[in-house]
């Protein structure tokens, strides 16, 4: 029926009056094609995220039942479900940081695989390197301290000598 | 002599800064093992003990509901925690709802349930599968847990009428008869 239509419409005299109908139609039938396309882009459902995508999550996070493990190779059925929770986050389209505090808020700091920097927190920060430098300080005192007591001794061993060849010198003059 | 008093005053001094190093040194350890012990003490102080005050803990419940321990002054309150990925909660899972219809009616006893490191999904299925009819809510942040420093689940805490500690059961009921004659020995006046 329509490529009978088109045929008719180019039968006609005025071919250029057609051939703008020709092309209003043509633009009518691309933009309902355009129209179906992103539709069903619109409601095709959000990618599955990989396991990779998911893992990188789950190894910044522990898993608070079975301590010490993180929870990408943990195995247990508690930790299949945070990661089955990290996936429906990320289908959802929450970034990292966002799918972490939710897990804070719902578990506590505990989980997270470093912890936040305040309250006793600050102790994990701050005791590791005020011990380095402690142990650097004590190493440079103790050196110094070291090369002090050797120059020491060998001015004392240097005037010693000294004396005694000021002595021997004055018992040879005196013979 | 004037040598040796320039001597006596260096050495004075070069005593006077290690002193005041070593003090700070050992002040920061005694201090870092002080924090380290109230931790270990902490983490190996074990459950709650009976005879003690209920710890002033809020439940949100899945409805969405705030509940407090003292929003049941005079009652007996049995606090339950269970988890959906633990296999020896659902054991215990029915008897502590028949317990809660058999209680319920007289109005004496109060069930709490904490979800323990759950998701809600699971939880809620969880809930639904058994049928539980009493106030359960997700340990947000395992704050309540923290509170009860429990060992693992499930754990069940019977506070009496003064809601005072008198029971805890670590790992399931074995029956409901169990469940109830321990909640009927607090009711009694």
């Amino acid at each position: 029926m329509f490529v009978k239509h088109l045929l008719h419409i180019l039968s006609e005299e005025n071919r250029f009056s057609r051939m703008r109908q020709i092309s209003h139609i043509c633009g009518f039938l691309i933009a309902i094609m355009l129209f179906f396309v992103f539709e069903a882009g619109a409601q095709s459902p959000p990618p599955t995220p990989s396991d990779d995508e998911i893992n990188a999550i789950a190894s910044e996070l522990y898993c608070p039942v079975c301590e010490n493990v993180p929870l990408d190779v943990c195995g247990t059925q508690a930790c299949e479900q945070w990661r089955g929770v990290i996936r429906d986050k990320l289908m959802e389209g929450w970034s990292n940081e966002e799918i972490k505090q939710y897990f804070v808020e719902l578990y506590g700091d505990r989980v997270l695989a470093t912890p936040p920097a305040k309250g006793f927190n600050w102790l994990v920060y701050l005791v590791p390197p005020l011990v380095i430098l402690a142990g650097v300080y004590w190493m440079v005192q103790l050196f110094s301290r070291r090369k002090k007591t050797v120059s020491q001794s060998e001015a004392t061993i240097n005037l010693e000598q000294e004396e005694y060849i000021s002595r021997l010198e004055e018992e040879l003059k005196k013979r | 002599m004037a040598s040796q008093s320039n001597e006596k005053t260096e050495q004075t001094t070069r005593r006077g800064k290690p002193r005041w190093g070593r003090l700070v040194v050992w002040l920061g350890l005694v201090v870092f093992l002080i924090i380290l012990g109230f931790g270990l003490m902490r983490t190996q102080q074990g459950p709650i003990t009976i005879g003690e005050k209920a710890p002033d803990i809020t439940l949100t419940t899945f409805d969405g509901q705030e509940i407090r321990m003292t929003d049941f002054p005079g009652k007996v309150v049995v606090v339950n925690f269970w988890a959906s990925w633990c296999k020896p909660c659902e054991q215990e899972a029915a008897d502590l709802e028949a317990a809660w219809q058999y209680f319920k009616p007289g109005g004496e006893v109060v069930f709490l349930g904490v979800a323990y490191v759950d998701t809600e999904p699971e939880a809620r299925a969880y809930i639904e599968k058994f049928g539980i009819s009493y106030p359960n809510g997700l340990d947000l942040g395992t704050r309540i847990s923290q509170n009860f420093r429990i060992s693992g689940v499930p754990e069940t805490y019977v506070f009496d009428r003064d809601h005072v500690l008198q029971f805890v059961q670590i790992g399931p009921f074995q029956s409901l008869s169990q469940l109830k004659s321990v909640i009927d020995t607090y009711l009694a006046p």
